[in-house]
């Protein structure tokens, strides 16, 4: 498709703090805000600004594994839950492993263009500290094919992507790998510290860079990342309306205090195929390609991307994938620093997934809350300067071992 | 070294006792480590020997909880020792089976008998020479390859090996508290015994990760050694104290010096607490018949236990009353040891710290200089403009740390330790100080 039939916007979006370790006020031990409140707490800070539910036509919530973490599902009836206003509207709830808030946007977005509605409201939540991370880990192992998981690791995905690491230091040089991974992870704290929902907010560390490079520890975890090579593990949620023109008059918000979705592009591969190349995210590489295409943009107009960094690795092989660089040079485009907050292209301006927190089923849609604060100038101490040869943003969300692909084109409303 | 013939069968006396109980479960780490880790063919038994039935049904718990910790730990490991077995997919499937197999080769027993079978004999019952010697004999005849490996810490082995006729099957095994944590290990050879045991005893303490300081026989070997002359050393400046400052202002007052002004983890009557006056107060017996020149009692210790201001544990780990007590952990009240009753600490606070007076300015605290790797540079200094201060506190923790040094030179003097390096570990590691007894500091 060559692009949307109708214009599509976002606006009003909300994120939740991104509660796990590292935010001071989490204890493993104590009890904390359950799925419902963060549901809630995302939904109904959307809904105020949007003039309330009556505005709302339609609803999507997306999630990965609530039916594991918290032993819940039937996710489309917490959409009324927000406020009674949404009773019997239709909702949907999707499910794409880390994909699932990216999915969210990508149903509430085809709504908006099948005309079943004007405003949506995407939603998208995880809480997954109900487990210890090596529980945790088999959960989300399900974003894999679960005939490989025997043969997996303790820490599934943590393996898997060790796995493209070793392979990417082989092919490229392991040295400058692992300075630009701990450039990424200097990146994604520095920025993180400039967001008080980030999960990395409270992060004082003065040796950023000494954390990133301490010696790998296979026989604790795996052979070629480190813990600061990962994103967190997150409880929270993150909300935002998708509205055509018809419903941003609606709810009576200027475009210019909107983002206007002007390229889409998604892509699933087989989750029982190993990886073509594992040195390359080809099915991220498509769905941006795609997106991108749709937009009718090249990747030098883009100013900000929200790249799924679910590890630093997955981050570096994002930009190429994007085609920021080629494969293998995506280490020399961050330590040359255009992924710096200062740089050309200022990457997950709020810390990513490895600083501002991966609750995985919200995290889609946190990506395109992100950038649309930073394209209406309402990042706050995170805002960046959007250069006029690049007004435009991108979001890429990734399911699994870049099986379920969703990457978004965004500009400002005018 | 291989570890499984004496390994297949092992008992351990006194198991739901507090160290007892850590003992066990390291030796279950072991004993996984032998027979899942390295899918040994053979049948292995760990026999957790009580005289407490109800106390072994809570110890399973115990050790079931500490086991699925240790899984969850070594989850990385455990998936490869799982590898073959098929249908253990997830993480929780593995670490769920592991604690399963290990359990299956603990069975609890109340009978001495039960040892008769075991190549190995674990002892942590109470310190009591006669009790030892008399069950070490009892099996020793009924099962005469038996080694024994005692976790006494005061009790001469050689004394025991003699008395109990054990033919050199015997070494000192003395883990610190809490075994499953505490990396120290003292082990102690007597005379007489055997390389082998030796040997054995080295090689499982290294499996076991532990750091291993050999000790000579010596009644309290290293760690009471110098922790028992610690102690009376305290009792006797307290003493001293209560004649112009009561009791509780003295106690207060000698507590707060050895922690904050000696850099501690807890002042020493707190350290009297938690270790238990009566278990003090036993140590020192036992150590006493070893040196007829030394007064190793004190009729304040004795009068307390009389008194029954006895401290230790209860079984949730909580502290009991002794010369303080405590509220989640801290010191809210002293014991007034002239009139017998419990002082409120804010009511004794101020006074204290006008009676020891001028302190060094520089503030530093146990907590965050032990792992600080400036440690020995904020330590010389604090150190040195406390001998700078003329003050009643200062005076008295000058004093404390150079008889501290002197106790720890004395160990070394006599030969219960190698070397002042073997003496700074076993205080480091064992009492957790941030620096070792034989320094420049004082």
């Amino acid at each position: 498709m060559k692009a949307l039939r109708k214009k599509v916007y976002m606006v009003a979006g909300y994120n939740t703090v991104s509660m796990g370790t590292g935010r001071k006020e989490f204890h493993p031990k104590k009890p904390r805000p359950d799925l419902e409140h963060y549901i809630k707490e995302a939904g109904q800070a959307t809904l105020k600004m949007i003039g309330g539910a009556e505005k709302v036509d339609e609803g999507v919530i997306g999630n990965f594994m609530a039916s594991r973490f918290n032993k819940q599902a039937n996710l489309p009836a917490f959409l009324p839950m927000i406020d009674e206003g949404l009773k019997n509207k239709p909702a949907i709830s999707v499910e794409g492993a880390c994909a699932s808030g990216g999915l969210a946007l990508a149903s509430g977005i085809k709504s908006i263009l099948a005309e079943t509605a004007d405003v949506v409201l995407a939603v998208g939540f995880e809480v997954q500290n109900t487990m210890k991370a090596m529980y945790g880990a088999d959960v989300l192992a399900g974003a894999g094919w679960m005939k490989t998981r025997k043969d997996g690791h303790a820490y599934f995905f943590p393996g898997v992507f060790s796995n493209r690491a070793g392979a990417y230091y082989e092919k490229f040089g392991k040295e400058k790998t692992r300075e630009a991974m701990a450039k990424w992870y200097c990146n994604a704290i520095e920025n993180a510290r400039l967001c008080e929902t980030a999960q990395e907010f409270h992060n004082k560390s003065k040796d950023l860079e000494g954390t990133a490079k301490m010696p790998l520890n296979p026989k604790k975890f795996v052979d070629h990342l480190n813990y600061s090579d990962c994103s967190k593990v997150s409880d929270g949620a993150s909300a935002i309306a998708i509205v055509s023109e018809e419903g941003l008059k609606n709810v009576g918000i200027d475009p210019k205090d909107a983002v206007e979705i002007v390229g889409i592009g998604q892509a699933a591969s087989d989750i029982t195929q190993e990886p073509e190349n594992m040195t390359c995210l080809t099915t991220m590489k498509a769905a941006a390609a795609k997106a991108m295409e749709m937009a009718g943009i090249t990747v030098d107009q883009i100013g900000t991307v929200e790249v799924h960094d679910c590890f630093s690795i997955a981050g570096i092989m994002g930009a190429e994938a994007i085609g920021f660089a080629e494969e293998g040079k995506g280490v020399d485009f961050v330590l040359e620093g255009h992924t710096s907050r200062c740089g050309k292209v200022p990457f997950n301006t709020t810390g990513g997934l490895i600083g501002w927190g991966h609750p995985t089923g919200a995290t889609g849609v946190h990506q395109a809350v992100t950038i649309w604060e930073q394209l209406t100038g309402k990042a706050g101490d995170a805002q960046i300067e959007m250069k006029e040869d690049r007004p435009y943003g991108m979001t890429v969300n990734m399911g699994g071992d870049d099986k379920s692909l969703v990457a978004i084109v965004y500009k400002r409303g005018e | 070294m291989d570890l499984v013939p004496k390994m297949k069968n092992v008992s351990v006396l006194g198991a739901a006792g507090k160290m007892g109980s850590g003992i066990l479960v390291l030796l279950s780490f072991e004993m996984a480590k032998l027979k899942i880790g390295k899918k040994s063919n053979e049948q292995f038994v760990l026999n957790a020997i009580d005289v407490s039935q109800p106390a072994l049904v809570n110890l399973l718990g115990y050790v079931r909880s500490q086991l699925l910790k240790h899984a969850e730990k070594n989850i990385v490991e455990l998936r490869d020792w799982y590898a073959d077995k098929e249908n253990l997919v997830d993480n929780e499937d593995v670490i769920n089976q592991f604690v399963e197999d290990v359990m299956a080769m603990i069975q609890t027993s109340t009978r001495i008998e039960t040892t008769y079978e075991s190549e190995l004999i674990f002892e942590a019952i109470k310190e009591d020479k006669n009790l030892k010697v008399k069950l070490f004999s009892q099996i020793k005849q009924n099962n005469p390859n038996a080694w024994f490996l005692t976790n006494t810490s005061s009790i001469p082995i050689g004394e025991i090996e003699k008395e109990a006729g054990l033919n050199g099957d015997i070494v000192g095994y003395h883990f610190y508290n809490p075994p499953v944590i505490q990396k120290l290990l003292e082990i102690i050879k007597c005379d007489n015994t055997g390389d082998e045991l030796n040997e054995f005893s080295i090689a499982l303490a290294k499996s076991m990760r532990k750091i291993i300081v050999p000790s000579k026989d010596v009644a309290g070997f290293i760690g009471n050694g110098h922790f028992m002359r610690d102690a009376l050393y305290a009792l006797n400046q307290a003493q001293k104290l209560a004649e112009t400052e009561g009791w509780a202002k003295a106690f207060f007052m000698i507590d707060t010096i050895s922690r904050d002004l000696l850099v501690r983890p807890m002042g020493i009557f707190q350290l009297i607490d938690y270790v238990g006056v009566d278990v003090t107060k036993f140590i020192l017996a036992s150590m006493q018949p070893s040196f007829p020149n030394e007064t190793l009692s004190h009729s304040v210790l004795n009068e307390l236990f009389d008194r029954e201001v006895k401290g230790g544990q209860y079984a949730d780990g909580s502290q009991k009353d002794g010369v303080f007590k405590y509220q989640k952990g801290r010191i809210t009240h002293v014991y007034d040891f002239g009139t017998g009753k419990y002082v409120s600490k804010e009511d004794i606070e101020m006074d204290c710290a006008a009676k020891m007076g001028e302190l060094p300015t520089l503030k530093i605290y146990w907590k965050t200089v032990v792992r600080d790797k400036n440690k020995a540079e904020y330590l010389e200094k604090f150190f040195k403009e406390l001998h700078q201060i003329d003050s009643v506190g200062a005076n008295l923790a000058v004093a404390y740390g150079q008889n501290s040094k002197a106790i720890g030179q004395m160990l070394v003097d006599t030969e219960v330790a190698a070397s002042a390096d073997d003496v700074n570990t076993v205080l480091e590691t064992g009492f957790f100080h941030a620096y070792g007894p034989i320094n420049d500091y004082f």
